[in-house]
């Protein structure tokens, strides 16, 4: 069983970051997405908690990192999401309580996330746009994630129940 | 404050150190890329990880392009407009780049007077479409094309479209290859001014807020480029990673700052980078591969 659920997740995850840069591109904003493998991440912390969120971070991100067309220094996007995951898992109680804190918390995160991908390519100096431009790239991505939470949230959330272990009580 | 008792939870205690093992994994793993440079222990997992997503994105973009042509009309790029048109003329157009190549080369011969040798005229083209683009929150501007190694193609090939210089490839698997867009802030292109040969670096980093624009460093400081002058890639050696004589952009502003004796001008690209979609490879003449390939003389093979 555990077998399976790994397999379900971990196609889930590929299917985000495929959805991403295959399908996405047609309604990019100046090339900005929605960051589906962030959104997966947030969602993953909502129904299952830190540990697992972050977990499933580090898959999703070191796939972002390693899955073409991807050229940057592999490991930056993985850290970007284990941070990520680990936060929204943190205020879960709060962003399972309200629509309103949950699209905050998605809000913070892609805002988080992304900011902590930029700030690794400042430090090691590997594709650093001027900080106006990454600014606005990060504004941008932040209202995709916000947009596309309404309709990605509710279905995500029922996939993650579904491939809870069953000894583990909500 | 919002962390209310979240922290008590006690399922969140192991997650501690199964968080702080994981920022230890990532700086590993980045670490290990960063040092390891040309040749990172990185890159057999980007190709494994590229011969098993490529061929998916390809099959995704297959499957969702009968919809790109409703989702042009939400995009909300440049071009817009002419999108449609474009795509469906592109195809065409490209089969006749190589025979109108000449004829490019006679115009830019008379905008710069380039003199090209009989070695530089001819050179053929595999034809490829962009499955999958590299989201900007990555800040780094790639694509993945539908053309790999089975095709002929190979790192630091030349890629380019009906409107000009596209980029190159760096990284090639059996089906598929990634190119790095010469608007990535790492892209740096040898490039020519059309109208006074002035040969200057032209990378990615752009000046302005316009996240498309080009820079340009002229390597003589005393030279004024001209605004809309025309700038054509130089050319290394053998062709690798750029050919000779494609077209870049247009000379937009010149940046002129007294503190510095450097020139800057900013060079807006002929080509549309969030709207890719046909490109072509250069390879080598007499290439084979399970793909159409261009040739020179117009003809294919």
């Amino acid at each position: 069983m555990t077998a399976i659920r790994a397999f379900f997740l971990a196609a889930l995850v590929m299917a985000a970051v495929i959805l991403q840069v295959a399908v996405f591109r047609y309604v990019s904003i100046d090339g900005v997405v929605p960051n589906l493998a962030l959104l997966v991440v947030v969602v993953a912390a909502f129904a299952r908690g830190p540990q697992f969120a972050a977990l499933l971070g580090f898959g999703a991100g070191l796939l972002l990192d390693v899955a073409p067309p991807a050229d940057h220094i592999a490991g930056r996007w993985a850290l970007a999401l284990v941070i990520v995951g680990y936060l929204a898992g943190r205020v879960r109680q709060d962003a399972r309580s309200s629509t309103l804190v949950a699209l905050m918390t998605v809000a913070a995160c892609s805002f988080v996330g992304t900011s902590i991908y930029a700030i690794t390519g400042l430090v090691l100096q590997d594709d650093a746009l001027p900080a106006g431009q990454m600014l606005q790239v990060i504004g941008t991505s932040v209202l995709w994630d916000v947009v596309i939470t309404p309709l990605a949230l509710p279905l995500l959330m029922v996939v993650f129940l579904r491939l809870r272990p069953p000894q583990v009580a909500a | 404050m919002a962390l209310k008792d979240s922290g008590r939870d006690p399922r969140d205690h192991p997650s501690r150190s199964v968080f702080v093992l994981l920022l230890l994994a990532c700086l590993t793993v980045i670490t290990l890329d960063a040092r390891g440079g040309d040749n990172s222990p990185l890159d057999p997992v980007r190709s494994i990880a590229g011969n098993i997503v490529g061929p998916v994105e390809a099959a995704t973009a297959t499957a969702v392009r009968p919809f790109s042509d409703i989702g042009s009309y939400l995009r909300t790029t440049r071009g817009l407009r002419n999108d449609v048109a474009k795509l469906q003329s592109e195809n065409s157009q490209l089969r006749s780049t190589v025979e109108t190549a000449p004829l490019d080369r006679a115009r830019l011969n008379e905008l710069d007077g380039l003199t090209r040798t009989a070695k530089d005229t001819g050179y053929s083209l595999v034809a490829a479409r962009v499955v999958a683009m590299g989201p900007m929150q990555s800040f780094s501007r790639t694509v993945t094309i539908d053309a790999g190694t089975s095709s002929g193609v190979r790192a630091d090939m030349t890629v380019l479209n009906n409107d000009g210089l596209v980029g190159r490839v760096i990284r090639a698997t059996r089906t598929t290859s990634t190119v790095l867009l010469i608007v990535d802030p790492d892209s740096v292109v040898g490039g020519r001014l059309g109208s006074n040969l002035e040969i200057g670096v032209i990378s990615g980093q752009s000046l302005t807020q316009k996240r498309d624009d080009l820079n340009l460093e002229l390597v003589d400081n005393s030279v004024v480029p001209e605004r809309g002058d025309v700038v054509a890639t130089w050319g290394s050696d053998n062709g690798v990673p750029y050919v000779a004589g494609i077209p870049i952009g247009r000379v937009a502003s010149v940046v002129s700052n007294p503190s510095q004796t450097e020139k800057r001008a900013v060079i807006t690209p002929f080509v549309d980078f969030t709207a890719l979609d046909v490109v072509g490879v250069v390879v080598p003449n007499g290439t084979h591969g399970d793909r159409v390939v261009i040739k020179a003389d117009g003809g294919i093979k």
